[in-house]
């Protein structure tokens, strides 16, 4: 029993990333999400994943990087992933938006075009 | 373009809520005569909110009906598209509001048809007549002024007034590169870097009829570091 409460938090870590995975797994079949996205999350579970079931790794980590206080390290890494990420997802706004821009000018030109064939077919 | 010769213009009024303005507007437009020149207005739906479409479609006017709002930009944008497909050699924006007079028309085509200019601007500023625009506009339009001087060597004084004319070889520019929101100063600095004469003729200008102003003072701080920063960026690409 008490090697189950020193190994309590690794526990409820793995539920996480395990419900987490779920998630994810879902909202891409239900096509909410797609699959190209679904990587990057998938790719930070398993990180987390890692980190929880060997301990010892997040130290070694920040002994290589000569970090002195080792959760620092998970703080910086993830920050500056999610930092490059929301840059991404910046860029890929931007070109949603001029595609879509795009699209609606040809529409309301096709629109428009369609409407007088009508009219000249009605005429005749 | 010859002297002489027969234009098609283009009217383009991009509309955003302007139920109450485009009938009179429509009206004007349809009397106008310019020697010279056959003048077809195209009234640009954008995705409005009120009964503009119907309307138009009530006044049986030519126009477009965007399906998403796209922004002033965008919409004008789109009549330059339209101007470009169907032919036209001049393309004139208008805005719906009521707030450019279409009796001052003539003036913007003149230097077009002359083949002085390839784009022209209608001024408030260049003589003191008509509606004149607040206080905190002015200066901001000064720093725009300042600006395109600064970049371009041109003097526009009135670098917001988006009554305009183009000349085919100016909008057929303006196809590929138009900006979205706030677009009128920033256009003004790709027309010059695309070595287009620009040109600035008074125009009176009368207070909106209907609608509200796209500038409005708690926007007005986004919109001059927007603009700014645009133009800047604008012209740092053009190297």
């Amino acid at each position: 029993m008490s090697n189950f409460f020193s190994y309590r938090i690794q526990v409820v870590a793995v539920i996480a990333v395990l419900i987490f995975f779920g998630v994810i797994a879902r909202l891409v079949t239900r096509g909410r999400l797609r699959t190209e996205y679904s990587f990057v999350w998938i790719l930070m579970g398993i990180l987390f994943l890692v980190l929880t079931v060997w301990r010892r790794s997040l130290d070694l980590m920040a002994h290589f990087f000569g970090v002195y206080y080792a959760p620092s390290l998970i703080f910086m890494f993830f920050f500056f992933m999610i930092f490059i990420f929301l840059i991404h997802l910046s860029v890929v706004s931007s070109k949603h938006h001029e595609q879509i821009k795009k699209l609606s000018q040809e529409n309301a030109l096709l629109k428009e075009k369609l409407y007088r064939e009508k009219n000249k077919e009605g005429e005749s | 373009m010859e002297k002489g010769t027969f234009r098609k213009v283009l009217v383009i009024v991009p509309c955003f809520n302007e139920a109450e303005s485009v009938a009179s507007l429509y009206t004007e437009l349809a009397a106008i005569g310019v020697p010279g020149c056959s003048v077809t207005p195209l009234f640009i739906n954008d995705a409005s909110t009120d009964s503009t479409l119907r309307v138009l479609r009530t006044l049986g006017a030519s126009y477009l009906d965007n399906s998403v709002n796209l922004g002033i930009g965008g919409t004008v944008q789109l009549g330059f598209m339209y101007a470009l497909q169907n032919g036209f050699d001049i393309a004139v924006q208008v805005d719906g509001d009521g707030q450019h007079p279409p009796s001052e028309l003539h003036k913007l085509l003149e230097p077009l048809l002359d083949n002085r200019a390839d784009v022209v601007i209608g001024s408030r500023f260049i003589h003191n007549t008509g509606f004149r625009s607040t206080g905190l506009r002015r200066a901001g339009i000064r720093v725009f002024v300042w600006l395109n001087r600064l970049l371009t060597g041109n003097v526009i004084n009135d670098s917001t007034s988006g009554y305009r004319s183009y000349n085919r070889k100016a909008f057929s520019e303006l196809v590929h590169y138009y900006p979205d929101e706030y677009p009128e100063p920033e256009a003004l600095v790709y027309l010059a870097n695309k070595r287009l004469r620009l040109l600035e003729v008074p125009v009176l200008m009368t207070e909106r009829r209907g609608g509200s102003s796209s500038i409005r003072s708690l926007w007005s701080v986004y919109y001059m570091a927007k603009v700014t920063l645009n133009i800047l960026f604008l012209h740092a690409r053009r190297q």
